[in-house]
């Protein structure tokens, strides 16, 4: 996929199991939701295939679009339209029966909000009624473009446990986020992407231990703090609590941020 | 012709978009009231011109006036405001302010009217009616018949009474703005919100949406005349002729060929206000060249060849002629074939442009 002489992205090449959790992540402009628009059948690459089930959805083939939702980056609503009518709305799209959007209003924790326009929800709620919309016809993939991006923390926390119960149901979900420990809290695989390409892709775990970098470990010394590096925890904790020199212990892995960053560099971008 | 199916798709979708609209104070404002508030205007402002008295101040007695026969004297009540003075200086100072068009006294047998020419066309008519007034008392003061009688009668013609004139004419601006911006603005905001294509990710044909957006356009534009001929008729004596039902192919047509003038502003414009901008450029002028807020009779020659291509101007033309000015319904038919052929070429043209995306 190119914009004029630059690639979007480049060389990208990954597979999703059913029932995964899988996320892209990357800063942005790193070709994320570039990528998942080509999976969606929004965009059709220069080269190379994309497939969901071995059918491409590029064809927007009506059977594939009732088995996806999609989120997309911005709130898609229709003006002056209540969350229920929305939902109502997006159903009949789908030819769903009607009276299930009191239902999804519930899962998404908007039950009170049915009768407010959406002009009128705060963020968070647009978020989630969002979701909801991808969810009217009960998919078996969703697509999520940065639910969480712009909300506050209580908000996405909220919004993972709704995240987690999709994929716990069954569901296989795609998202993208810039959110590291949102990465590492919901998803079996990540796939680690800048400018174009795919860096990295396993597990949050092993990419954390593949990075190898020391653990950072904080006592207080006489009421000062003292920090440790090691990539030998174990025996700097044992000889600390030999020592009995563990008060105020604090002992920091490194994250997935560290990779990130390690694998991204610290410099500034657009 | 078998019943088309209509799918849930569509049905909720124009459920939807109607919402949207009538939910929208503004834009209902713009679509109904802003054009409304012109009729109300402009059929106050022109509705009394033509049967306006001349105003006569009348210096003590003057026969002609005074013993004129009683069916003379009531002629006189209809087209003269007559004030009567003992001073010729005070008559003659209210025609020099403007406040009476003539002043008229008698010297003997002689017959005076002073009047001022800064409104030249009442001046002609007080002249006119005097001197008729004279040439009556003449031929009466001979004791014979009159000879010749003149009979007049009222021919329906071209030039319209201004309710008449001003109910399809900016009935024809308020469909064609209603139109456009609703088309331009509804592409903008919904491919800026992402709208599009999710309705692209949706199992539902293009051309539902693109028959919702069309029908939702249809029923406004019916409810704005309904709306302009229910005023029109009910506060300001509009009559409409045998052909009016013609208006609705006229304005289906109409509203089809604006709308795709707003689906080619809307695809070249990034924001909102760009939109709304390009279809004012665009609706404005051509309403103005199209005769929606006055009569192009008197227009120079080459402004009335512009209008000549514009499809406000052959709207208007084909709502005059079937609603007022009592043509045949086939008089819609060249107006509709025009209207149609800007349709298919504009929206051809829209189609090239058009993007799902930013």
């Amino acid at each position: 996929m190119t914009y004029g002489a630059v690639k979007a992205v480049d060389g990208v090449s990954f597979t999703v199991e059913p029932g995964e959790f899988f996320g892209l992540l990357g800063p942005n402009g790193a070709g994320k939701t570039t990528t998942l628009e080509i999976v969606e059948g929004l965009r059709k690459p220069h080269a190379g295939t994309a497939r969901i089930d071995d059918v491409d959805p590029a064809t927007r083939a009506p059977g594939l679009m009732r088995r996806i939702g999609v989120q997309l980056q911005s709130s898609s609503f229709f003006e002056r339209l209540t969350a229920r009518e929305q939902l109502d709305t997006f159903g009949a799209l789908y030819d769903v029966p009607r009276g299930r959007s009191d239902a999804l209003l519930e899962q998404v924790g908007l039950t009170d909000k049915a009768d407010i326009r959406t002009e009128d929800l705060s963020g968070g709620q647009k978020q989630r009624l969002s979701i909801a919309c991808a969810l009217v016809h009960e998919p078996d993939v969703v697509f999520l473009d940065e639910p969480t991006a712009a909300l506050d923390p209580q908000a996405r926390r909220n919004l993972w446990d709704l995240l987690r119960s999709l994929n716990d149901s069954g569901r296989t979900v795609v998202l993208t986020t810039h959110y590291m420990d949102e990465a590492e809290a919901l998803c079996d695989r990540v796939a680690i992407m800048d400018a174009g390409r795919i860096l990295e892709l396993d597990t949050p775990a092993a990419l954390v231990r593949g990075l190898d970098a020391p653990v950072r470990i904080t006592v207080l010394v006489d009421g000062e703090e003292q920090v440790i590096e090691t990539r030998d925890p174990g025996r700097a904790l044992a000889d600390l609590a030999e020592h009995g020199a563990l008060d105020g212990l604090s002992v920091k892995g490194a994250t997935l941020e560290d990779v990130f960053l390690h694998l991204t560099g610290r410099e500034y971008r657009a | 012709m078998s019943p088309l199916p209509i799918s849930a798709a569509f049905r909720s979708l124009t459920t939807a978009m109607l919402k949207g609209f009538f939910r929208d104070k503004m834009a209902f404002f713009f679509a109904i009231l802003f054009p409304l508030m012109f009729l109300v205007l402009f059929g106050g402002i022109f509705g009394n011109q033509g049967s306006s008295k001349a105003e006569i101040v009348q210096v003590g007695k003057v026969a002609v006036l005074d013993d004129a026969p009683p069916a003379a004297q009531k002629v006189f009540e209809q087209t003269l405001d007559i004030e009567r003075t003992t001073s010729e200086a005070h008559a003659i100072r209210e025609v020099r302010k403007g406040d009476a068009d003539a002043a008229v006294l008698q010297r003997g047998d002689e017959v005076i009217v002073r009047f001022s020419r800064a409104d030249q066309v009442k001046a002609a008519t007080v002249q006119g009616i005097f001197s008729s007034i004279v040439q009556s008392a003449n031929v009466s003061a001979t004791g014979q018949p009159p000879r010749f009688s003149l009979a007049t009668q009222q021919v329906e013609d071209e030039s319209l009474s201004a309710i008449q004139f001003f109910t399809p004419s900016l009935m024809g601006w308020a469909i064609a703005s209603g139109a456009t911006f609703g088309a331009a603005t509804n592409l903008v905001v919904w491919r800026r919100n992402g709208l599009l294509r999710r309705l692209r990710l949706a199992p539902v044909r293009t051309s539902s949406i693109v028959l919702a957006r069309v029908s939702v356009s249809i029923a406004i534009a019916l409810v704005q005349a309904a709306i302009f001929i229910g005023i029109g008729m009910a506060f300001f004596g509009l009559k409409l002729t045998g052909a009016w039902p013609m208006i609705i192919p006229l304005l289906t047509a109409g509203t089809l060929a604006f709308m795709a003038i707003g689906l080619l502003a809307g695809s070249v414009s990034k924001s909102e206000e760009a939109a709304v901008g390009i279809s004012n450029f665009v609706v404005l002028p051509m309403a103005f060249l199209s005769g929606s807020f006055f009569p192009l009779d008197g227009a120079p020659g080459y402004i009335t060849a512009i209008g000549r291509v514009l499809p406000l101007k052959h709207l208007n033309d084909g709502m005059l002629d079937t609603m007022v000015r009592g043509e045949g319904p086939s008089s819609a038919l060249v107006p509709l074939a025009v209207l149609l052929g800007f349709t298919v070429v504009l929206t051809a043209a829209a189609a090239t442009l058009f993007r799902w995306d930013d």
